[in-house]
């Protein structure tokens, strides 16, 4: 197995892709990201790590914007990701440039994972080591969209999504829970999902909030009045639940 | 025959562009906006070749967008205008752009500014510039007339009065001009001048 891993560009005999294998180990260790599609919002969230006292926080923004209607939040290499969030923003314009219209959000997701899936076929070239995902409105239908692509340039649109660090249990959390919210739901949802694997607090949290008017980074003290909230339903839920049984 | 010419005020900058499309003898049209909206606080007024004149514009008008996204800051006017020099520049010996432009913008720091750029990219930071057949009767009137800090009322008289020498002097004068105006409140099209219906 070992020899099948050094060069991209070879196969394994069983079928594997070794270093888009790794690439995605490499994404399994990036910080937990995730991403819920509602009615007319759609929320990004993403786990910071809140132990490097002396960095200026402002200049590690984790979700960014590619266009006035879209962004992206991603989980893994983050110099991978400079780079494909540079060539992202110059196709976003390029687009303009040539048709006079705005992306869509599957337009910049194909580009962005086709721009991933090159590096799989390309010699002397590694994987980029991320997942993102993407989100936006569509410009002149205005439907909401979610779409993830990894490091094999696989992408596909979800109704909501988590990568990185534990993705698993926020999935799960995500697959038990969702179910077709808007406005603020829509981010108690998203938040909700981070708090499964994430510390609890507005420091250790970075959300943003895209609607039709555009991407809204939320401050501090707002996350931290949600997770307020959400404690607070959470320790009701939990005294509903034990008071039925006091009863019998 | 097109003529595109600009003020600084106080506070404000103002462009004023013809708005005919002319091929040979035929008017094709007479609403044509040459004024490009660069971003919420820049305006470009450009006068030339019309393919290079939408083909420049909009192609320093996607750098610039492209720069505010990567950079998460606005390029201020004094940038801008430095970029469309230099790719003036570099194309002038090999496949030069036919546009003469007169930028305009306000920045929060340094107030309005206005640039001259010609299509052989000379630059020059200036309080009035003007462009075409039109720029012997604008600048002129505008030697004559114009003093630093006018109000808006003052710039727009003096446009007006800019105007109507260019009719009223000009063999082939254009018959409609857009003005826009662009304040710490962001860039946008003032009014009208219109002699025939579009």
């Amino acid at each position: 197995m070992a020899r099948y891993d050094r060069a991209i560009t070879v196969f394994s005999p069983d079928g594997h892709l070794f270093q888009v294998e790794y690439a995605l180990e490499a994404v399994r260790k990036g910080n937990a990201a995730v991403g819920v599609r509602g009615t007319d919002t759609i929320v990004l969230g993403v786990e910071k790590k809140s132990t490097v006292k002396l960095q200026d926080s402002r200049s590690v923004r984790k979700i960014v914007s590619l266009d006035d209607h879209i962004a992206l939040a991603c989980a893994g290499l983050k110099a991978d990701a400079r780079v494909l969030i540079n060539r992202a923003r110059i196709e976003c314009q390029s687009h303009r440039l040539t048709v006079e219209d705005p992306v869509t959000v599957e337009y910049i997701t194909r580009y962005i994972a086709g721009l991933q899936q090159k590096y799989t076929q390309s010699g002397g070239v590694r994987p980029f080591g991320l997942s993102t995902l993407i989100v936006g409105f569509d410009p002149y239908t205005g439907v909401p969209s979610l779409y993830q692509t990894d490091p094999s340039g696989t992408f596909s649109a979800w109704k909501a999504n988590a990568t990185g660090r534990n993705s698993n249990s926020m999935r799960e959390f995500l697959e038990k829970n969702y179910k077709e919210t808007s406005g603020q739901e829509t981010i108690k949802l998203a938040i909700r999902a981070l708090l499964e694997v994430v510390e609890s607090g507005g420091k250790n949290i970075e959300v943003a909030v895209m609607t039709k008017e555009g991407l809204r980074q939320l401050d501090e003290a707002e996350i931290d009045a949600i997770v307020a909230e959400i404690e607070a339903e959470k320790a009701a839920a939990e005294a509903a639940k034990k008071a039925p049984a006091k009863e019998t | 025959m097109e003529c595109v010419f600009g003020m600084v005020g106080k506070g404000f900058a103002l462009v004023v562009a013809d708005s005919s499309a002319v091929n040979s003898i035929l008017v094709h049209k007479s609403n044509e906006d040459k004024i490009m909206v660069l971003d919420s606080h820049k305006l470009m007024g450009a006068s030339g070749e019309a393919g290079d004149r939408a083909q420049f514009t909009e192609y320093v008008q996607k750098n610039v967008a492209l720069y505010q996204y990567r950079n998460g800051i606005p390029l201020t006017t004094k940038a801008a205008a430095n970029f469309m020099r230099g790719e003036l520049a570099t194309a002038l010996r090999k496949n030069p752009y036919m546009v003469n432009i007169v930028l305009a913008g306000y920045d929060r720091e340094t107030g309005p500014s206005l640039y001259f750029i010609d299509y052989i990219a000379t630059l020059h930071k200036v309080d009035k510039a003007a462009f075409g057949y039109g720029s012997y009767f604008a600048l002129s009137m505008m030697d004559h007339h114009y003093h630093p800090n006018m109000t808006v009322d003052e710039a727009l008289k003096l446009a007006d009065q800019c105007i109507d020498e260019i009719r009223s002097r000009l063999v082939v004068a254009p018959q409609n001009f857009v003005i826009k105006i662009v304040d710490q409140d962001g860039a946008r099209e003032h009014s009208w001048r219109r002699t025939t219906k579009d």
